[in-house]
């Protein structure tokens, strides 16, 4: 099978969380978002109550996708980053490690310039985290090692009822 | 891809309608956001022409429920069905856990659902993934027309392998919940093989 599932622990998580807590405060960011290629969400800070994330990270995702098609047909690698400006609001994306999306809303209290440096900084703590996560993924998978699996128990019945 | 969070105990899988232009995908997809309660579901985002022709793709959330302790979390893609799109389809198609194929029953187009399927396949191929392996299963729409394929043929030209199948009226939601829950299904079953 194509890609193989990304499989997040509790510490991991609390890592990567960390890093969008520092970005948030040292970009003077209004909110910051981690998204899967895919398009899920994987954490956020700042205020997101006003912020549909679950469409914000699939739409993120799709323009990245998107974009990623035009750069291929020109024969260019990939655009690593995206920017847009509003209004008000200013959005920043930029992809880490060919796997993950960082999404920064920003606006008048900071600047692209600090944005953009802020960014350099985590895209490079997060990319160590992921290749981390990615290797302790293949090593587990090799020792077979199944770990507290909620899935090994699935019965029928199970997926039966979350279709009532 | 399916994305499991330990953290927030959260399972997230990607599920694709696919299918020529017209056969019905977003109206599936119209029909399951109408039906489920609103704490279930996200918003239906549709990136679409001004025609309602999907241009980019739709796009639902669903959180269906828990399975031991971890909420359980569908999101549903259509791809644009015209031949033109092309492109966006295999975007659409990256990281997919399941998919979904949507035939059109009316005779007038066969020809297009075998394209439709074609297509399906040589986009898996290209990024490493083969029908066979994957979460599948077909939805013959529009049942209710005058014009269609006996089901037979539909069946012989459309589902060789002899996969799950469904009658759809996608409008009315005959067969929609039905064909979403098998791919489902597969797609749960898959992760417990794995994990
Ligand atoms: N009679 C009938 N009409 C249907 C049925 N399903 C869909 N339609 C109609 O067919 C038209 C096209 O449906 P869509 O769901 O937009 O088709 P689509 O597959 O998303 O098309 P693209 O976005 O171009 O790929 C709409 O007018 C629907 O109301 C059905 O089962 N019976
Ligand atoms: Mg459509």
């Amino acid at each position: 099978m194509a890609g193989s599932d990304l499989v997040m622990y509790e510490d991991e998580f609390q890592k990567i969380d960390e890093e969008l807590q520092k970005l948030h405060q040292q970009a003077n960011a209004t909110v910051v978002f981690l998204v899967d290629k895919n398009g899920q969400l994987i954490a956020s800070a700042g205020d997101t109550h006003d912020i549909d994330t679950t469409s914000l990270a699939s739409l993120t995702a799709g323009n990245i996708a998107a974009t990623g098609g035009i750069a291929r047909l020109l024969g260019e690698k990939e655009f690593t980053i995206l920017f847009h400006e509003g209004e008000k609001d200013n959005i920043h994306i930029s992809l880490i490690g060919q796997r993950v999306i960082l999404v920064v809303i920003f606006d008048q209290r900071s600047s692209l310039g600090l944005v953009r440096l802020r960014v350099k900084k985590t895209s490079e703590s997060l990319t160590k985290l992921f290749d981390d996560i990615t290797s302790k993924a293949e090593k587990e998978k090799l020792e077979g090692k199944t770990a507290e699996s909620p899935f090994a128990e699935i019965s029928d019945e199970d997926i039966d009822n979350l279709f009532k | 891809m399916s994305f499991i969070n330990y953290s927030s105990r959260e399972i997230n899988c990607k599920i694709v309608y696919y299918g020529p232009g017209l056969c019905g995908k977003t109206t599936n997809l119209q029909f399951i956001y109408k039906k489920t309660n609103p704490e279930q579901k996200g918003k239906l985002i549709s990136l679409a022409t001004e025609t309602e022709r999907t241009l980019f793709f739709d796009f639902l959330p669903l959180a269906l429920g828990d399975i031991r302790g971890f909420k359980v979390r569908f999101h549903l893609y259509t791809v644009p069905g015209q031949v033109f799109y092309a492109a966006s389809r295999k975007l659409i198609l990256k990281g997919v856990d399941g998919v979904i194929f949507v035939a059109d029953s009316q005779i007038e187009r066969m020809e297009a659902n075998i394209e439709s399927l074609d297509d399906l396949k040589i986009n898996l191929a290209e990024q490493g993934y083969n029908l066979e392996k994957l979460p599948y299963a077909v939805q013959y729409n529009k049942r209710d027309l005058p014009n269609v394929a006996p089901l037979e043929e539909l069946n012989k030209l459309l589902n060789a392998d002899n996969v799950a199948w469904f009658e759809g009226v996608a409008p009315t939601g005959v067969g929609v919940f039905e064909t979403l829950k098998s791919v489902a299904k597969q797609v749960l079953l898959e992760l417990k093989k794995h994990y």
